[in-house]
């Protein structure tokens, strides 16, 4: 297959090195303490946060930390064959995983003991690039629920396909069965935090591939910084300041 | 600028399921003129001088694509006439190459070829990405009308864009296209058109003729009023032959076409598990060699009486020529009777299921080389004529052509593309593609040879070359420096070879250790030390795959600096190398192996005459002399036991010519003589090949690139069965062991029967073959010739692409080097390893075309009397093989014209052949004595005669 044609442009007109469009918003659930909605080109992801609140279940309550909780569900309506898929199966408890290892990297969890954080993460719309799409839509929730964190965490994917590193691999390049190299960094830190891969790749060829991967969510980090500082303008007008 | 595209698909498992893709619009596609201002020029291809600028219609590009009867975008397309250098400053839109890949992935390629190609001016335009060139259906819209629709925009904004001083012609076959866009006011043109309005005569030969002409055309040609009728039957619609398919009616399988009967082809079908003979064109219905059909089994009681009622029924003279004789059973013909009702009981052959095509599932349609059929001039010259097209390949009936340029062509090799077979006509149509010289010239001759095999003979790009290091070249201090490096220099080391050969690629030592025992090391041109993966070199050599040997030329594999300076073992030079060494016994038994890279000095390259000269001349003391007796005893001992382990020796009957220097004409042939010292260079040859099988399948079981040779079925050695149950022999098939031994045991009366026999045998072997190790399981990778339960090719890395492999493989498994990312990925090396046994197999039919080729050369200024052996008994002749050149033919008994004329009967039986009144007759393997003259029955037909005298 051709995944790259050429004249360097992909099957959807990106070239090698871009990433989709991004787009994201803040506020979308009224009841959560904070949510946003992240979409990277048709992949569309919605977070939501809750706490810090009391333990609900007593037992699992840490006493020098917060205790971070994330369920990740994927509807049957956000890909395109409506499989109905059985809830906890293997892949979401492993996302869930992921995404809570994730962010319990980057909340100051020391800093409120005894408590416990709720992030609820759904996929409304799956077209490749869901992980990163839903750890970038935490991130947002995250810091819209004014949970201290230690940087904002932001991850982007990238794959190798016909020799080539591209950047934030769509559902078409992923179905490909190319490695698929998931990144998530602390961008003011410059330190990762996620790096999954399940293919083989030389190591030469993956050090580009992280590189180029690492590049994505610099990118992503930048959009994320726009979008909160637009965020708290809102705020500040809001409030008459 | 964001466009969603949503269609819908049916997935494998029959749902329906909506697909929604991004589509990105950009602004940054430049439109690739060089004189724009506007655009960036740094990729750009178009000049100014081009008189217009051609945006080309898909219709244009595709060649013979499947017809689509509600549309006429597809329906031939001229990819020979783009690929002439008369057109150029062409624009290809995305979307017509999206087209095109989807009808036809070869002409895909070929295309992308003419567009990578920086001679041309071939330039790709990404419409479909570009803001102002997106077009998005609109409702009720075809795909095909959206298309055409896009291409008019395209062409539209190339005009718009580059301004009125440039010419921008549309060219489309496509009447409906064609109006519309002359409506929106664009400068549109049909192939036709346009090309007779650059009157240029050789380009409008290239042209394909629509078929409705084409049959049109011919009722006014052929008068015979039998011509008028429908030859074949009608395909079947397509979708009859899939739910054919499914229930079981109809087979599907490539078609092949006997070699040596054209009338005849098989289909290897997986439905029945056997082959399906077709009998006849009639039953062939227009399949080409290698097209996949669609087959439906004729009745049983049919299976006998079709083949003899198609046979008679065929007019065309087709006989058979004196040819090389064949080497194994591949190229051999296979097991059929010609003869209409010959007294043969039940045999084998009734019994195979036979069958005629009902459909073409995809064509395998190229372009062939040949010649036209001879015709008289017509009297207005100039004007278009029809042709007969002959191709050299037998397999492919003759093609009828239009061209403007008779009188030239009629003494041409030519190559001809089919368009069409229309099934009121009973040849297929096609246009004329190129010429390639005169025939009967050497040089012609050969570059047809070459052509026919699919051989690249072009030279090496610049890229390619670019790869190789700078000259002169000599072993560096850093190369000895190098810890992988072993320095042997002080080693006796030295090269038997065939006299004059320049690509030398293993050399030898032997030395006697103190114990007794030996030290034996057989050094290899280190090739992968200036061959790195993924470089143009490399790409260019995994394509080649093999170099070519011809009589009078050779096609390298790798260019000429490496192949006969820097890689080459030559005598008294610092060469790098990959040895093999082990310590063996005095009786040969290995004790240990060792594999290194190294640094050797060759003392001698030796011819095997001379090396053969030194061990027999006993004054001879020196080192060289020494160690070459002492390895020849060990490849005694090697050899022998490997006889016994069961390794067949085989045999075949090769020749050799005597090349004039001066006009490379040849001035002698003869049976190629194995000497000794062959046969010892080959003992360690195949040691080391088999030593570097098992170290690399042991690191590497999944990928390793090995070479095995399939044991042979019973159908296969049931002609040599059949000839030594009529001598009286028995011959053991249980095993290569038993084989070897009945064969040993076949003497006959004179010194020949044996080698005959064996030769004979030969030719019912099937060809060995590289593959990825992943593919097959252990007991598959036996190498039955050699009794081997290993085996790959390491030795030859010079001329063949697998040995090159096979070093990496090995240098991987030192840890000298990682192992190439290729070596992951196993479809690409089954790719490769398919690719080599194309290569290998093309470069094998090309020696021995061009062998056949110089013997008819020699043999045309000298009419000979010789022997010969009977090999094959027909009914108004035999097939006689002459040792002598290597070569075999028919003798017939009874002239062309009465042919079954009953004067001679066959036995099968006895396989002897009688005249009726039982005063002469003759039998397999008798000996006759032969006239062999070079007659030319048509005009510059030249071809070999055999007489009995």
């Amino acid at each position: 297959m051709e995944y790259v044609n050429p004249e360097g442009i992909r099957e959807d007109g990106r070239r090698p090195l871009e990433m989709r469009h991004l787009h994201a918003e803040i506020g979308t659930v009224a009841r959560a303490d904070g949510s946003a909605v992240f979409e990277m080109g048709n992949t569309k992801v919605i977070a939501a946060v809750y706490g810090p609140r009391e333990v609900q279940n007593r037992s699992q309550q840490l006493n020098d930390q917060a205790l971070v909780r994330c369920e990740y569900s994927m509807p049957n309506f956000s890909t395109g064959d409506r499989m109905r898929k059985p809830k906890g199966d293997r892949r979401s408890t492993e996302i869930s995983l992921v995404i809570r290892q994730t962010m319990e990297a980057c909340i100051l969890t020391h800093l409120m003991p005894r408590s416990q954080i709720d992030i609820f993460v759904q996929v409304l719309s799956a077209d490749g690039g869901t992980r990163s799409a839903c750890i970038n839509a935490a991130t947002l929730a995250l810091a819209d629920a004014g949970i201290p964190m230690r940087d904002l965490v932001t991850s982007c994917s990238a794959g190798y396909l016909n020799s080539t590193p591209l950047l934030d691999l769509s559902y078409f390049e992923d179905s490909a069965g190319g490695p698929d190299v998931t990144v998530g960094i602390l961008p003011k830190l410059d330190k990762v935090t996620l790096l999954q891969m399940d293919a083989r790749l030389p190591i030469d060829i993956f050090e580009n591939v992280v590189q180029l991967a690492t590049e994505g969510c610099k990118a992503v980090a930048n959009y994320i910084h726009e979008v909160l500082l637009e965020n708290t303008k809102q705020l500040e007008y809001r409030r008459g300041l | 600028m964001l466009q969603n595209k949503s269609f819908v698909r049916k997935t494998r498992q029959g749902r329906v399921v909506k697909v929604v893709r991004e589509h990105y619009l950009r602004d940054d596609i430049y439109c690739g003129a060089s004189f724009c201002k506007v655009c960036v020029t740094s990729a750009a291809k178009l000049t100014p001088s081009d008189s217009a600028i051609l945006v080309v219609d898909t219709n244009v590009v595709l060649n013979q694509a499947i017809p689509i009867p509600t549309h006429p975008r597809f329906t031939l397309g001229h990819i020979d006439l783009l690929e002439n250098p008369g057109i150029d400053g062409v624009v290809l839109l995305s979307v017509v190459l999206d087209e095109v890949k989807n009808k036809n992935l070869a002409v895909y390629n070929r295309i992308r070829a003419l567009c990578s190609n920086a001679l041309r001016k071939f330039f790709v335009f990404s419409n479909e990405h570009h803001k102002e060139t997106y077009v998005k259906a609109m409702a009720g819209e075809s795909p095909n009308d959206r298309n055409d629709r896009a291409i008019r925009v395209a062409a539209q904004w190339y005009q718009n864009h580059l301004g009125s001083t440039t010419r921008v012609v549309l060219i489309t076959n496509d009447r409906e296209n064609k109006r519309k866009a002359i409506e929106e006011g664009i400068a549109a043109e049909t192939v036709d058109s346009y090309v007779k309005s650059l009157g240029q005569p050789a380009l409008l030969d290239l042209l394909v003729h629509p078929p409705s002409e084409d049959a049109s055309m011919m009722e006014v040609e052929d008068l015979r009023p039998s011509k008028k009728k429908v030859i074949y039957t009608e395909h079947k619609p397509m979708s009859e032959i899939t739910s054919g398919l499914h229930r079981g009616i109809y087979h599907q399988g490539k078609l092949r076409v006997n070699r040596y009967n054209p009338f005849e082809a098989y289909v290897g079908s997986e439905s029945i598990g056997d082959e399906i003979i077709v009998y006849g064109r009639g039953n062939m219905n227009r399949a080409f060699d290698g097209d996949i059909v669609a087959v439906e089994l004729l009745p049983q009681d049919q299976w006998h009486t079709e083949k003899s009622m198609t046979i008679a029924d065929e007019d065309d003279d087709e006989e058979e020529d004196v040819h090389l004789a064949p080497g194994s059973a591949d190229d051999a013909p296979r097991v059929t009777n010609l003869v209409p009702g010959s007294g043969r009981g039940v045999s084998s052959v009734s019994s195979r299921p036979s069958g005629h095509v009902v459909g073409i599932i995809k064509r395998n349609w190229h372009s062939y080389c040949g010649s036209l059929e001879p015709m008289p001039l017509p009297a207005g010259n100039g004007g278009v004529a029809h042709a007969l097209f002959v191709s050299k390949d037998r397999r492919i009936p003759k093609v009828r052509i239009k061209t403007r340029q008779l009188g030239n062509l009629l003494d041409k090799r030519i190559v001809v593309a089919v368009d069409s077979w229309d099934c009121l006509s009973r040849y297929p149509s096609g246009h004329y593609v190129r010429t390639i010289g005169d025939i009967g010239d050497r040089d012609t001759e050969s570059e047809v040879v070459l052509i026919d095999n699919d051989i690249d003979t072009r030279p090496f790009s610049a890229q390619v070359l670019s790869c190789l290091p700078p000259l002169p070249w000599s072993v560096s201090s850093e190369d000895l420096a190098n810890p992988i490096r072993q320095d042997l220099r002080h080693l006796t080391v030295f090269s038997v070879d065939p006299p004059g050969c320049k690509d030398i690629d293993d050399a030898l030592h032997c030395t006697a250790l103190p114990g007794g025992n030996f030290e034996v090391g057989v050094h290899i041109a280190d090739v992968t030390n200036f061959v790195h993966p993924g470089t143009p070199l490399d790409d260019e050599a995994t394509q080649r795959g093999t170099s070519v040997y011809l009589v009078e030329r050779r096609i390298d594999m790798l260019p000429k600096p490496l192949t006969e300076d820097i890689c080459s073992l030559r005598a008294d030079i610092e060469r790098l190398a990959f040895s093999v060494i082990w310590e063996m016994t005095p009786e040969a038994e290995i004790i240990s192996t060792r594999y290194t890279k190294s640094v050797i000095k060759s003392s001698a390259a030796l011819s095997y005459v001379e090396a053969q000269a030194r061990m027999d001349d006993s004054r001879m003391t020196d080192q060289v002399t020494k160690d070459l007796r002492n390895m020849n005893k060990l490849a005694k001992i090697m050899r022998q036991r490997r006889i016994d382990r069961g390794a067949l020796t085989l045999a075949s009957a090769e020749v050799k010519f005597q090349i004039d220097t001066e006009t490379h004409d040849p001035l002698d042939i003869g049976m190629y003589q194995i000497r000794e010292a062959n046969q010892m260079v080959e003992e360690f040859m195949l040691a080391a090949n088999i030593s570097v099988a098992e170290k690399i399948l042991n690191h590497f079981p999944p990928c390793s690139l090995l070479r095995r040779h399939p044991s042979p079925t019973k159908e296969m050695l049931e002609p040599l069965l059949r000839t030594t149950a009529a001598l009286g022999l028995s011959l053991d098939l249980s095993s290569s062991k038993a084989l070897a031994d009945s064969l040993d045991r076949a003497v006959g009366d004179d010194p020949y029967f044996n080698k005959l026999i064996r030769i004979l045998a030969t030719r019912c072997m099937s060809q060995a073959v590289y593959f990825c190790s992943g593919d097959l399981s252990p007991p598959e990778f036996y190498h039955y010739g050699l009794a081997a339960p290993l085996y790959t090719h390491f030795t030859s890395p010079i001329r063949r692409y697998a040995d090159v492999i096979v070093h990496r493989l090995l240098a991987a498994s030192l840890g000298i080097y990682k192992l190439p990312n290729i070596f992951q990925d196993r479809p690409q090396l089954t790719s490769i390893a398919d690719n080599l046994n194309y290569r290998h197999r093309n470069a094998q039919m090309a020696s021995r075309a061009s062998v056949e080729l110089h013997t008819i050369i020699y043999f045309r200024k000298r009419p000979t009397d010789t022997e010969g052996r009977i090999v094959k008994m027909r009914s108004n002749g035999f097939i006689v093989f002459v040792p002598k050149y290597g070569i075999e033919g028919p003798v017939y008994l009874t002239l062309r014209g009465e042919k079954g004329g009953g004067e001679w009967v066959v036995d099968e039986q006895q396989q002897k052949v009688r005249k009726i009144d039982g005063s002469v007759s003759y039998s397999v393997l008798q000996t006759v004595r032969i006239h062999m003259e070079v007659v030319e029955p048509q005009p510059n037909r030249p071809k070999l005669q055999l007489t009995l005298l």
